[in-house]
């Protein structure tokens, strides 16, 4: 059990190797990044088998002691419970198939420049970051990470940092979930206040008696957490920076914005569930959240030409389905799509990835189109993916993850938030199997060269069966950590919703074939009016999100640093002082002039005055 | 006799610098007797540390508890004694001093060329000054030691000032400093003697002894206005708005190896003062006066965030980002718990240690790239060596992330603060979005974007990465083990704590 340190050490020992020695050869650079990896997972496994071994009760390791300021007290401990362990399993499971994959794509994306070992350096420092943040068995620590995966996602949005627009997409994420952080920041000083600790089971333990339910208190606390959730996990009105981060590598879009670190938000409420359920009207704002993002994020997913953009609103999307379950009550539901999520997500976006090589860097679905062909892997691939995501029935793990969700929402009385979210499950079959028509049917318009090798095959093919109904019978050791799901309805009521459900999904398959096999006459000629041309490009830019905060806060910003390029207003005030003082001096120095007529006009004037004062006063 | 070896090398070591340069100038000699005389300080110092006493005795007893204490008599007619102390605050402060010393002096190597012993004598001098003041603890030879350190100070800002300026811009600059520091220098002396006096008139004994002024009452409206006297001294240093007209301009002007921006970092470690001299002395006017000062701490947070995002030349960003980091000093000294004084300490170290590094790192790229101008520069990541992640660890740092001691400064500040000051502490929070701002537009603008040209315009100097990677890891170690500086320092962050509390109640109850 104690090995559970060595999942952060393998990786970190990996960022330090390669950071010290840029310069190394590629092949040096793909071993150890991904061994590093390789070599947290299997520790990974090997503390899963322990822990259910023993038990399956809550581990602690203290690392150290960490702070120790009078009353303040913080250990850098690691947590190891069934959630934790769920978490840790995704990052370095999936983790290493996507840095597997990644020794593959980088080859080919990076064509011989240097720049591998700083690449693997940010991605086995994240895997840190991540691990930490899960693992943190207090806030500070969980914002150590917290603040370290902001970081390296940071470093790698911008990559390719020669590129303007990249280094612009990156410096856009970081702010904006650094917005998102200070409220989590502050949400951390309320806590520490009001609880005297920022150990989370101590707080959860003590939530009940300390919080009054539905208080002030509660409510701030919720919110405060809650902003930071939407900040990591691009929910409104923090998700801005989710569709432009795609200017990272694909592998990157993978790991940290597909599988990991933009469900930390997930994992945190989810963490924190004892505050939420103080906390009802923030905890009923959670689920309203979720929807209203899935919609809107669907909404943009159909209007995206880019493959990649068109993912990352997926994701977006069923992030809120996350959220939405987080809201309605269903802790573990939420729990198992993000780990479902996880698989069929990373295994899109490296086909993704896969496929943009393949073409050439072409990211543009339109240049694509009759891939079929050319990429069967590929296009087997993406179909797997896109099915789960769709939430095909039965063979697919989304079915029974996403389904669950839709479920839950209705059965325990959200009938107008589960109206959004089938809604937004037609939306997502739709954009979805759109990807695939455009991409692999039709005529072919471009030249395309299948990937090879084990490091190309195996992480898709392993993600490939996870995302199938395979997936989905792993069973996660939830139950001590999280409320059950307390949905109780009759059996046939289930059956009826969950039937709908997938005809929802069936029934955007068989849209989506409609308007995008073969000529797509129909969606030219509504795109092409006016209004057409309006609505698809109010969808496309995100629903016009960027425009306002441009002009509400970067805008005023601008304007009010230009007006201090050039002059320090506050000592231009104070700069009055030294030219009162020379202007003093200037005055005085006139006086001593030195000619005996203008000291004698100056002495009978004074005596002048003197007199006329003396008369009169 | 330690106090006195501390107090005293950087001064001898001077003197030998400048003997080195009669006749032949021998530069590399005054370099190495530079570079000693620090490391004189500095590993004593080490030894302190580690062998020191400083646990928390849970006893806020009115004597500080000196770790050591030498006094000897010097002008006994007014009370005057030649009285140095030491404990785990000055023990902190010296260390860093020391440490930046060994630094500025290896920063100056490349660049400092004409009157190399001169040079180093003046460095030395102030550095010695700066010790002095963190041992005096009498408040005659506190305030020598205050205004001996501006004169070398002076003339190096001066005479070894930017390369570019022509002579009178940096004598301009170096006069400005002056001004502006000896003004407030002014206002201090009066208020020391105000005190004086008045310790006179309760006690009947003249002593500018500070374990016995501790004793004085100074409650009331002259204890506030002694109280501003110190606080306008240290406000101009720290320096926070509206006084900071010089920083800018003399850290701007100052020599681009990054020495005199050292010092200068060490000359505004006014929080020292704050915190040794305006807390303890005046608890009741100081907890009158907080919400005074935790205001311009709010305005210095902000003003200096947006001042640094305007700015196009690196050092002049790096001056402004400073005054936002001494805005959480400021909000955090005069929230005045524990636990805020801990995270003042912290965040003083840490601030100091990673806007050092950003000075010298802008003084290794204006030597390799010959300007510091932000908008001819750009795409350089992947051409200067290991020079640009440096950058990029300690502009990360100077934002705040965690595992730096930077995180933990600000967040300490804000945890012992919010009890008492949600609402400043809200404020203050929301300082830390700017920093990200104009921290990473810093690198946007320098490193990231097109290149002009492909290839490597020079790498590292073997001493210049020594130096960087000791600075990350004084700055992981504070931030990963901050035990190490919290443990040495809680002693007096806990005495201050508990006599401003009482001086809290005693405020709450007159009002």
């Amino acid at each position: 059990m104690s090995l559970l340190v060595f999942t952060l050490i393998f990786p970190l020992l990996g960022a330090i190797t390669l950071s010290l020695f840029p310069r190394m050869s590629y092949g040096a650079a793909r071993t150890i990044g991904t061994a590093s990896v390789g070599l947290a997972a299997f520790t990974t496994a090997l503390v899963a088998i322990f822990w259910s071994a023993a038990g399956g009760f809550p581990f602690i390791q203290t690392l150290w002691q960490w702070i120790d300021a009078g009353d303040f007290q913080v250990n850098f401990s690691l947590y190891l419970d069934g959630l934790s362990l769920t978490m840790l399993g995704v990052i370095t499971g999936v983790g290493f198939l996507i840095h597997l994959f990644a020794a593959w794509y980088m080859v080919h994306d990076l064509e011989g420049k240097p720049g591998m070992a700083r690449f693997f350096a940010y991605m086995n420092l994240f895997i840190v970051a991540m691990l930490l943040l899960v693992l943190g068995d207090n806030l500070l620590l969980l914002y150590l990470g917290w603040e370290g995966v902001g970081l390296c996602s940071y470093l790698l949005i911008g990559y390719y940092y020669e590129t303007p627009a990249n280094a612009w997409a990156a410096f856009k994420a970081f702010i904006i979930t650094r917005i998102g952080d200070v409220f989590l920041a502050i949400g951390l000083f309320l806590l520490y206040v009001v609880f005297g600790t920022l150990n989370i089971q101590a707080i959860l333990h003590a939530a009940p008696s300390v919080l009054a339910q539905g208080g002030t208190l509660a409510n701030v606390a919720a919110l405060m957490v809650l902003l930071g959730a939407c900040g990591k996990s691009a929910q409104l009105p923090l998700q801005t920076w989710l569709a432009d981060a795609m200017a990272g590598p694909t592998p990157v879009s993978a790991l940290i914005h597909a599988a990991t670190m933009v469900t930390a938000g997930v994992y945190l409420i989810a963490r924190t569930y004892g505050l939420f359920l103080m906390a009802p009207a923030v905890h009923e704002l959670v689920g309203i959240i979720g929807v209203v993002t899935l919609v809107i994020a669907g909404f943009a997913a159909l209007a995206q030409t880019d493959i990649k953009r068109a993912i990352a609103y997926s994701t977006m999307s069923q992030i809120g389905y996350m959220f939405l379950a987080l809201g309605v009550g269903a802790w573990q539901a939420a729990i198992f799509h993000l780990m479902i999520h996880a698989f069929f997500k990373s295994l899109l976006f490296l086909t993704a990835g896969s496929v943009i090589i393949a073409c050439h860097h072409e990211q543009n679905i339109f240049k694509m189109g009759g891939l079929r062909k050319k990429l069967p892997f590929d296009y087997a691939m993406f179909v797997i993916g896109g099915a789960a995501l769709s939430a095909l029935p039965l063979v697919t793990a989304g079915f029974y993850s996403k389904d669950a969700i839709i479920w839950e929402a209705v059965a325990n009385g959200h009938g107008f938030l589960w109206a959004f979210a089938l809604f937004g499950a037609l939306i997502t079959s739709i954009y979805t199997f759109r990807l695939i028509f455009v991409v692999f049917h039709g005529e072919a318009k471009t030249e395309a060269h299948a990937g090879q090798g084990l490091a190309h095959h195996l992480p898709l093919a392993v993600l490939a069966v996870l995302s199938t109904f395979i997936g989905a019978m792993i069973a996660l050791p939830l139950d001590d950590v999280l409320p059950h799901d307390m949905a109780e309805a009759s059996h046939w009521v289930e059956l009826f919703f969950e039937i709908l459900a997938a005809l929802v999904a069936l029934a955007g398959v068989a849209i989506a074939a409609v308007l995008f096999l073969g000529s797509r006459k129909t969606v030219d000629t509504v795109v092409e009016s006016h209004q057409g041309q309006r609505a698809w490009q109010l969808f496309h830019g995100g629903l016009g999100f960027d425009t306002l905060y441009d002009r509400v806060f970067v805008r005023p910003f601008r304007a009010t640093a230009r007006a201090h390029e050039k002059r320090d207003w506050i000592e231009t005030i104070v700069n009055i002082v030294p030219a009162l003082t020379r202007g003093a001096n200037t005055g005085l120095a006139a006086g001593q002039s030195g000619r005996v007529r203008a000291y004698a006009m100056i002495m009978f004037a004074g005596a002048a005055v003197l007199l006329a004062l003396l008369m009169f006063g | 006799m330690l106090l006195c070896w501390l107090l005293f090398i950087p001064f001898i070591g001077g003197l030998a610098c400048w003997a080195t340069s009669r006749g032949r100038d021998n530069a590399g000699l005054a370099r190495v007797i530079a570079f000693l005389s620090m490391a004189a300080v500095f590993v004593p110092a080490v030894v302190v540390w580690f062998t020191g006493d400083f646990s928390l005795s849970g006893d806020p007893s009115i004597a500080p508890a000196w770790q050591y204490e030498i006094a000897a008599d010097w002008i006994s007619r007014f009370g005057i004694e030649f009285h140095l102390a030491l404990d785990g605050l000055s023990l902190v402060m010296v260390m860093l001093a020391s440490v930046l010393g060994m630094l500025s002096v290896v920063a100056s190597a490349s660049t400092v060329k004409s009157c190399v012993g001169v040079f180093h004598a003046n460095l030395l001098w102030t550095l010695g000054g700066v010790i002095g003041i963190f041992l005096a603890i009498d408040l005659f030879l506190y305030f020598f030691f205050w205004e001996l350190m501006l004169i070398p100070m002076y003339f190096l800002i001066a005479l070894w000032g930017h390369e570019e300026n022509d002579r009178s811009t940096n004598t301009a600059a170096a006069v400005k400093f002056f001004i502006y520091t000896q003004t407030s220098g002014l206002a201090m002396l009066a208020a020391i003697l105000g005190l004086v006096f008045l310790h006179y008139d309760q006690s009947g004994v003249l002593t500018f002894d500070y374990n016995q002024l501790l004793t004085t009452d100074t409650s009331g409206a002259f204890g506030m206005v002694l109280m501003l006297g110190f606080f306008l001294a240290f406000a101009v240093k720290l320096p926070a708005v509206p006084f900071h007209g010089w920083l800018a301009d003399t850290q701007a002007n100052a020599p681009t190896s990054g020495a005199v921006d050292l010092s200068g970092i060490l000359v505004k470690t006014a929080a020292y003062g704050l915190l040794r001299f305006a807390l303890p002395l005046f608890p009741e006017a100081s907890a009158n006066f907080a919400p005074v000062a935790m205001t311009l701490g709010l305005i210095s947070i902000y003003y200096g965030a947006v001042m640094a995002f305007a700015q196009n030349d690196i050092k002049r960003l790096i001056s402004y980002s400073s005054i936002s980091h001494m805005g959480f000093v400021l909000v955090g000294l005069y929230a005045g718990t524990m636990l805020a004084l801990q995270g003042v300490v912290l965040q003083v170290l840490a601030s100091a240690v990673s806007t050092a590094a950003l000075f010298i790192l802008a003084g290794q790229l204006y030597e390799r790239m010959g300007t510091r101008d932000m908008r001819a520069l750009g795409g350089l990541f992947g051409r200067l060596g290991a020079l640009p992640g440096f950058s990029l660890v300690f502009v990360v740092a100077s934002l705040g992330m965690p595992a730096t001691g930077n995180f933990l400064g600000e967040f300490l500040i804000l945890f012992g603060a919010f009890a008492a000051h949600p609402w400043f502490v809200v404020i203050a929070a929301g300082g830390m979005i700017l920093a990200a701002v104009y921290a990473l537009y810093m690198m946007h603008r320098v490193y990231w974007g097109n290149p002009d040209a492909g290839g490597t315009i020079a790498t590292m100097r073997v001493r210049e990465y020594t130096m960087m990677m000791a600075l990350v890891l004084i700055t992981l170690i504070l931030g990963l083990f901050p035990n190490t500086v919290l443990h040495v320092t809680q002693t007096v962050t806990h005495d201050i704590s508990s006599w401003f509390a009482a001086g809290v109640i005693a405020a709450a109850q007159t009002s």
